[in-house]
């Protein structure tokens, strides 16, 4: 009021009414907080998520697991049942329109015909007899893993009809139901393959680089060793040496050893990479000084922090031990009927006949490719976000 | 260099050892052995065997002495050339190989040379035009590659080629060359039928090779030197060519270690659908019928041609790359 003239133009002195806070500068928003306090298997998420193919890959891959869950309710036919009549059929198209009228999805009769001149099967449409496919419904009885008695199919030909999406073998059998019921086989076999050398990798590479010293000289030399094999003749020889009266479930799981065993190397070699450059962390030698054993140091403390990359690079090894499975089964080394997996199914492909004459015999190798591709993005994707405070 | 060189072929002789001793592991693995199961074929015919026969036979096979010595003929029989006996043929190994290794490493080393010869201008080209359509059409052609198994790629190829260019089917030259000595003509045939195999086994490493010289390139583009060129305007082309490029070179040489197993690998698969006379169908044969040495040695032979090709990638990699210190470890 009583202030000099000259001071008239000042602002006017101003005070929050709000309690002076300090670090306002250093707090953050909700959404800075979201993200600086998430965990890191959060943040992994967050990045792999905007990988789109990475993404699209592992739900193709998740559907296809699924499915091995309820093979048999998907296929239409039993995994040996022979159609004498439709020996070497070709895929029946689905149809949905007959002269113009919408009938809903259905598919024309086969009719069979001997050429008396070359002995070749030929099939022509029967445009006559219309097959309506049925859907959720009963057919062929099957045991539901070998264990439950059922009934149910997800589709089935019509009456006295047949359904042959994918052409029938050189005994009549549905390729389709093959095809679902082989991925079983085909998918796991990668699976604990894995897991195998897995725990190989991480227990030698883990002591090797925990260790150091002479066990690491001599596991990087063993590595070495096995390394210098190539794969395939190698895992040629150790199939070779299942003995042939193993049952098919045995030697199943001799072949995922055999696979599982020659790849461990690079796992181990990224183990110890990995464990030499984290054992002069301060955590690491805050864990020995309290008295931690080594197997608690190297499982609890130093493992999860590089777990990522180990997932990264296994998931990128599964489709390695795939195609092994199905060369080794193409080969007649690996898996024998009547266990069916995809390289089994691929042995009926075997010469140039069947690529002239019945072509869907190579059809086995269309979800192969699916899935060795899926596996490839989806663990390019993965150690993209494997390191996700990049 | 030559201190370098001398270690380096020394650390191979142990690193050869232990792999002989694998091999000889391995292929006595399957429990019997061909004189068994060969008795027991002559029993199942009528013939009937004594027990001197059997047991001179054993003898003559070594099969009657402790494994350990067993190995120790046949190890110091390679050293001198001699390779065991093959039962199934009745020959020596040497004999019934014959010009299986040389094919063998003709169509592996030709599949190398095809490999670069794909992977290095597509390398290039999707490095530098990264995201673009072509770099997208190519990388999804070479991940294809990846994922097709081979076998059936090669039934296809097969195929194709003996309906549009009358390729005679299989094998790696005309049937009227079999068995004859070495022509000008041969040499033309085999070049016709090679490239079968070549493409088919060369396709899944191509497509590796590609990623890493692009990943590998890209990362170069990136560096300031580059920059600074571009910026004081250094022509595109010459930019690329003059370092980038020769830093991004190095996988080429270096992979040769991990290339070359893969190339054997696919060799031995594709040479059983093709029927080509290299080692896999015959060492395939011989696993089949417990032909111990003949598969022992193909497998020995395989795992040497790798060993060597490592050793020949880390010397043209030290020679090639001033950055590669040879002595190791001794800065920390």
């Amino acid at each position: 009021m009583n202030a000099p003239q000259d001071r008239t133009d000042r602002l006017e002195h101003w005070v929050s009414p709000e309690p002076f806070r300090p670090q306002v500068a250093e707090e953050m928003s909700p959404d800075q907080e979201r993200y600086f306090m998430a965990t890191q298997w959060r943040l992994m998420w967050w990045k792999l998520r905007r990988h789109k193919v990475a993404v699209i890959s592992g739900v193709i891959l998740l559907l296809m697991y699924a499915s091995i869950l309820v093979s048999e309710l998907l296929a239409p036919y039993n995994l040996h049942v022979r159609h004498v009549d439709h020996i070497y059929a070709p895929p029946q198209g689905i149809h949905l329109f007959h002269d113009g009228r919408l009938i809903g999805p259905f598919v024309y009769g086969l009719h069979y015909r001997l050429n008396m001149e070359t002995l070749k099967r030929e099939y022509q449409e029967d445009r006559t007899k219309i097959e309506p496919v049925r859907f959720f419904c009963s057919g062929e009885r099957y045991a539901f893993w070998g264990l439950i008695e059922m009934r149910a199919h997800l589709m089935c030909p019509a009456e006295n009809g047949t359904l042959f999406l994918l052409g029938t073998d050189r005994l009549g059998r549905d390729m389709l139901s093959r095809i679902l019921i082989g991925a079983r086989i085909s998918l796991t076999v990668g699976l604990i393959g894995i897991a195998v050398s897995f725990v190989l990798g991480i227990t030698i590479g883990g002591l090797a680089g925990y260790y150091g010293g002479w066990v690491d000289n001599l596991t990087q030399r063993s590595i070495e060793v096995i390394r210098s094999f190539p794969e395939l003749p190698l895992w040629m020889a150790l199939s070779a040496a299942l003995p042939v009266t193993w049952s098919p479930l045995i030697v199943y799981f001799g072949i995922t050893i055999i696979l599982g065993l020659l790849d461990w190397t690079g796992l181990a070699r990224a183990v110890r990479s990995k464990l030499l450059a984290v054992r002069e962390e301060d955590f690491v030698s805050a864990a020995v000084l309290m008295g931690a054993r080594p197997a608690r140091v190297i499982g609890r403390h130093m493992l999860p922090s590089f777990m990522s990359h180990l997932i990264a690079s296994a998931t990128l090894s599964v489709p390695h031990m795939i195609l092994g499975e199905t060369a080794l089964s193409f080969l007649g080394l690996g898996l024998r009927p009547p266990m069916t997996s995809w390289g089994v199914l691929l042995t009926e492909a075997q010469n140039m006949n069947v690529v002239a004459l019945y072509p869907w015999l190579m059809l086995p190798v269309v979800p192969v490719i699916v899935v060795v591709l899926a596996f490839n993005f989806l663990g390019d994707g993965l150690r993209d976000a494997a390191d996700p405070y990049k | 260099m030559f201190g370098y060189l001398v270690r380096r072929v020394l650390i191979m002789i142990p690193t050869l050892i232990a792999i002989s001793v694998i091999v000889f592991t391995i292929i006595q693995l399957p429990p019997g052995d061909y004189l068994s199961s060969y008795i027991a074929e002559l029993q199942s015919q009528g013939e009937s065997v004594s027990g001197d026969k059997i047991a001179f036979l054993r003898e003559q096979y070594g099969f009657d002495k402790p494994m350990w010595q067993q190995y120790a003929i046949w190890a110091v029989g390679m050293l001198h050339g001699d390779f065991g006996y093959s039962f199934e043929y009745n020959l020596p190994v040497s004999e019934v190989v014959g010009d299986r290794l040389w094919l063998t490493f003709m169509v592996s080393f030709s599949t190398i040379l095809f490999t670069w010869a794909v992977s290095f201008p597509i390398g290039v080209y999707s490095a530098v035009r990264q995201y673009s359509i072509g770099d997208y059409v190519l990388t999804l052609i070479g991940f294809l590659g990846l994922a097709t198994p081979s076998f059936l790629l090669a039934l296809v190829l097969l195929y194709l080629a003996n309906n549009w260019f009358g390729t005679s089917i299989g094998g790696l030259m005309d049937p009227t060359f079999v068995g004859k000595p070495w022509s000008w003509a041969k040499l033309v045939s085999v070049l016709e039928h090679l490239w079968v195999p070549v493409v088919v086994i060369g396709t899944s490493g191509t497509a590796g090779m590609i990623r890493r010289l692009r990943a590998n390139l890209l990362d170069e583009l990136q560096k300031q030197y580059v920059v600074t060129g571009r910026a004081k305007g250094l022509p595109p082309g010459r930019l690329l060519l003059k370092y980038p490029l020769r830093m991004a070179l190095n996988p080429f040489i270096a992979d040769i270690g991990s290339l070359l197993p893969q190339v054997i690998s696919g060799a031995a698969i594709v040479s059983v659908v093709l029927s080509l006379p290299t080692t896999g169908p015959m060492l395939l044969q011989a696993l089949r019928s417990q032909d111990m040495y003949l598969a022992g040695s193909f497998l020995m032979f395989m795992s040497f041609l790798t060993v060597i090709g490592v050793f020949v990638s880390d010397l043209a990699l030290a020679a090639l790359d001033p950055r590669i210190r040879l002595e190791g470890g001794m800065r920390r």
